[in-house]
């Protein structure tokens, strides 16, 4: 069994609404090993957002204890949690949030920014790497504005490379997309997964769960399954059997 | 994340909003260069009044007899006779800080000359007199000592006496003048000096030997009055004190006594005017400083817009590495960016409408690098104090919520 990125232990999130208490998460525990591509599904109001904030450190649970690349999060402190997202977690948004007028290396450089370590000539270089990876290497000066919606999905993935995270974290990735261009970047993500990138794929769309090696499903705060997907379906097949569009 | 870079992300930003930005510095600008003007105009006229007064003799002290009573009547200050010539010599003599000294007898009356007639005064005064007034003989000479021992009727005349008396243009030098049907001889003619800050006409003056006056006009033996100069302007107090304890002792003082004589120098004077100005200064800085603070309200008002508008850029920031302290900087950067540029275009604005008004209406102006300092500053501080509570905001901002923002 290769290295463990990701180790829940009975994690618990309660949210106080008024006098209510609301048990978002009522003791989830799994662990996700480096190279896995997990699919984490549930209906709205099953806990999935709660558990993707506290996934990506934006967020600590009430009870229970997360390790994430063997660093116990659930005590770390605002700031703490900060530098820990910049060099460990990579997000993708289904909405890229790119920043507005912006050249897409400038919004893949943004990481970096915020890291001492890199000075302005590495970052550039990191980021035109990371936009290479994700096939973009003729938009490098494409403010986000002159960008379609997959073009922007994809910075917004270099982006979320750019650190060489330990996990990314994709939110609806595809939400915003129409269906082949939502295939492309599910292309982008396998590609990804081969190279042996470790993704958490959050969503509610059951049919991107056959893509993943590892389904989760989330129903009321609890995990009500999780398996391991032995017929990875290729999103390049699918791309290719789509119809052409002629117009 | 290092300051290059705030900067560089608070310029991107304020650059996609130009116009917005624009105003709000606008509010910054017009502040600033109000206050650098007024301050200007404040400052110009005080040194004005200031080169005014050094030109009257900045180190003039005026000893004049104090009013008081005279067997029960209470008499005016220029009616008292407690002014000898005695007080003269001693100032002149047993003093260490008085560099000249002139008594002074006055009378006004009117002065004849051919067909023409004038009232003025005429001052009875020693060749020392010139000097502590800034006066200069323009043409001929100052009477000599021996015309003043000999109490000879000569005189010196101002511009505006030559003028009245001799309208034609006749050279004055040699005339002889009546004053109450005491015929003098005008053996010199002053300088010009133009009307003093009080609008007073300082060419409107007759000089004479103040022997003369005592004797052949007033037939009086005591004088109105003492003018002196002091070493230097910073000995001035000092030798007022020293005039004062000197005329105590000659007139036989006890110490319960009040001086029957007041002392008074210049420097009370201009420190009386420049008061004045310095009262508007403050006045005018004070209205000036007002728009600078609608100004960094702009800002604070700007900053909040700024911030909720960014509230997902906010949160992206926050998910991808940004601490707190990071949002924090970069939005009282831009902040400080805005008031900072501002200031410095106020400054210029401040400084071209000082020399428009100094050329265009001749006010007089003075920019004092301090009030350029201090305006700078002043919005510096601004742009942080204003800047401050919005970006406070936004560090404080829940990434989650942030990010999911509409």
């Amino acid at each position: 069994m290769s290295k463990s990125i990701i180790h829940l232990e009975n994690i618990k999130r309660n949210f106080q609404v008024g006098d209510e208490t609301v048990h978002a998460l009522r003791g989830v525990s799994f662990s996700i090993s480096e190279g896995e591509f997990v699919s984490i599904m549930g209906t709205s109001g099953s806990g999935k957002s709660t558990l993707l904030n506290l996934l990506g450190c934006l967020d600590t649970p009430t009870g229970g204890e997360y390790f994430l690349d063997d660093i116990a999060v659930s005590s770390m402190n605002k700031n703490q949690r900060s530098t820990l997202r910049n060099r460990k977690i990579g997000f993708v948004f289904q909405s890229y949030n790119l920043l507005a007028k912006t050249t897409a290396l400038e919004n893949v450089e943004l990481p970096l920014q915020y890291n001492p370590d890199y000075g302005s000539k590495e970052r550039r270089i990191k980021a035109t790497e990371a936009l290479d990876a994700v096939g973009l290497s003729d938009r490098l000066y494409h403010k986000s504005n002159q960008m379609s919606g997959g073009q922007m999905q994809r910075v917004a993935i270099a982006r979320a490379l750019v650190n060489d995270p330990v996990l990314v974290l994709a939110d609806e990735a595809t939400g915003n997309l129409d269906t082949r261009t939502a295939y492309e970047i599910m292309v982008l993500f396998q590609e990804l997964h081969k190279k042996g990138r470790t993704i958490i794929f959050v969503t509610h769309n059951p049919e991107l769960a056959a893509f993943t090696s590892r389904n989760i499903v989330l129903r009321d705060g609890k995990i009500i399954k999780d398996e391991i997907n032995e017929h990875i379906e290729s999103a390049k097949k699918m791309l290719d059997a789509l119809p052409k569009q002629d117009d | 994340m290092n300051i290059g870079n705030l900067i560089k992300i608070s310029l991107r930003a304020l650059s996609n909003n130009k116009m917005r930005a624009f105003l709000t510095m606008l509010g910054i600008i017009i502040g600033v260069a109000s206050v650098i003007t007024m301050l200007a105009i404040g400052q110009g006229s005080k040194k004005s009044i200031q080169a005014q007064i050094s030109e009257m003799g900045s180190n003039m002290i005026m000893i004049q007899p104090g009013a008081g009573m005279m067997g029960g009547v209470r008499q005016s200050s220029s009616d008292m006779q407690s002014l000898k010539l005695e007080d003269y010599y001693s100032i002149l003599n047993k003093t260490k800080y008085i560099a000249a000294c002139s008594p002074s007898v006055n009378s006004s009356g009117q002065f004849i000359c051919g067909g023409n007639n004038y009232p003025s005064s005429i001052s009875g005064v020693n060749p020392e007199y010139l000097g502590i007034r800034k006066l200069t003989v323009d043409q001929g000479n100052i009477f000599t000592r021996q015309q003043v021992a000999s109490s000879a009727k000569v005189c010196l005349v101002g511009k505006t006496i030559i003028k009245n008396l001799f309208p034609n243009g006749d050279n004055p030098l040699g005339k002889v003048i009546r004053f109450n049907k005491i015929p003098f001889t005008i053996i010199g003619t002053l300088k010009e000096k133009g009307y003093n800050s009080m609008g007073m006409d300082q060419d409107n003056i007759v000089l004479a030997p103040y022997t003369t006056i005592q004797k052949r006009v007033l037939a009086i033996t005591y004088i109105q009055g003492i003018f002196a100069s002091a070493l230097s302007e910073d000995v001035t107090t000092k030798a007022t004190s020293e005039i004062e304890t000197l005329l105590r002792e000659n007139h036989k003082l006890k110490t319960t006594d009040q001086n029957d004589f007041n002392v008074r120098s210049q420097q009370e004077l201009s420190n009386m005017l420049t008061s004045t100005t310095d009262m508007m200064t403050i006045l005018l800085a004070c209205i000036a400083g007002i728009s600078l603070l609608v100004g960094g309200i702009g800002i604070m008002n700007i900053m909040y817009v700024s911030v909720t508008e960014r509230t997902r850029e906010i949160g992206l920031r926050m998910s991808i590495g940004a601490k707190g302290s990071d949002i924090l900087s970069q939005f009282l950067i831009e902040a400080i960016l805005i008031s900072f540029t501002g200031g410095i275009i106020g400054i210029l604005i401040g400084m071209g409408a000082s020399f428009l008004i100094k050329f265009g209406i001749k006010w007089p102006i003075s920019i004092q690098p301090y009030s350029v300092f201090l305006s700078f500053l002043v919005c510096t501080i601004t742009g942080v104090f204003f800047g401050w509570y919005p970006a406070k905001k936004a560090s404080e901002l829940d990434p989650i919520e942030a990010i999911r923002y509409e």
